[in-house]
């Protein structure tokens, strides 16, 4: 606006160009109108399709505590209606892997929240002592269990995918894992979904 | 724990802990129809904060009431939409 102030004192002067440049405006408005329709329109439309929210999670722990928090959000967030992937890779494929699942550890070494020192904590069993501790707060709690979690993502539509080169690093079978797991993915697939979701997440 | 709420069916979440009384909601809402109400019975403390912020982030539902007795979380969600 205040480019346009030094000519008008000139033009005001000037009747009939004043009442040109009135013109040119209210057809720039109009056009200005029309734009801000299709803005306002192609706005609704992409935010009716942003509706569902996307998850992306990538799983590389496979003690027992780290298999929980991906399942948890991960069933959650398709209570939500979400869709939701989570990407399991390195150690994170034990979560899917029927027999391994049921034989997570939880680590007594370096975890500063065990009732025993860490040169304790370093013996032998007591990974399972501090494995059955934590199973059986589980249990008291009303905690699901890893497999329930599992099934229930599953049912409720999650994508749960198993990172093609670490099932081939770690020598298991795309038949070890839970039915309903993606198998034949890599790196790419789970980029791809993180660039697609509103929420991603490394666990 | 009375409620004026014209309940359709009842889910009985008691002993579960998170995620499950959210999930058994949704699975509960989806099998109901426009209109209906489903009473949630929990005794997840945690479930006050969840069934509340899983109604606000999902479309098609309503949550009419929460009731806290003793132990007891009751939660009171409409369908409104398929």
């Amino acid at each position: 606006m205040s480019t346009d102030e030094p000519p008008t004192s000139a033009d005001n002067v000037d009747a009939p160009a004043a009442e040109s440049e009135d013109e040119i405006d209210a057809e720039e408005l109009r056009a200005l109108r029309e734009r801000v329709e299709v803005l306002e329109a192609s706005l609704a439309e992409s935010d009716a399709g942003d509706d569902e929210k996307k998850l992306t999670i990538v799983a590389t722990q496979g003690t027992f505590d780290m298999a929980y928090p991906p399942l948890i959000l991960a069933s959650t967030a398709a209570a939500f209606g979400w869709e939701v992937v989570v990407f399991h890779t390195f150690w994170g494929l034990d979560i899917l892997h029927e027999e391994k699942s049921k034989e997570l550890k939880l680590s007594a070494v370096g975890n500063p929240n065990m009732p025993v020192p860490n040169a304790l904590a370093a013996l032998p069993g007591m990974d399972t002592v501090a494995t059955r501790m934590m199973q059986r707060r589980i249990d008291d709690n009303g905690t699901a269990t890893i497999e329930e979690l599992i099934d229930l993502s599953i049912e409720s539509g999650v994508d749960l995918q198993a990172c093609q080169m670490t099932i081939e690093l770690m020598d298991y079978d795309e038949e070890d894992f839970y039915d309903g797991v993606t198998t034949g993915v890599g790196a790419a697939t789970a980029l791809n979904h993180m660039a697609d979701s509103d929420v991603q997440l490394l666990v | 724990m009375s409620s004026d709420h014209r309940i359709t069916e009842t889910l009985d979440v008691k002993g579960q802990s998170c995620p499950m009384p959210i999930v058994k909601t949704k699975q509960a809402i989806d099998d109901l129809e426009a209109g209906d109400v489903l009473e949630v019975v929990a005794t997840d403390s945690g479930s006050m904060s969840d069934v509340r912020g899983w109604a606000d982030g999902t479309a098609g539902v309503e949550l009419l009431e929460q009731v806290e007795d003793d132990d007891l979380y009751t939660h009171y969600v409409k369908k409104t939409e398929e």
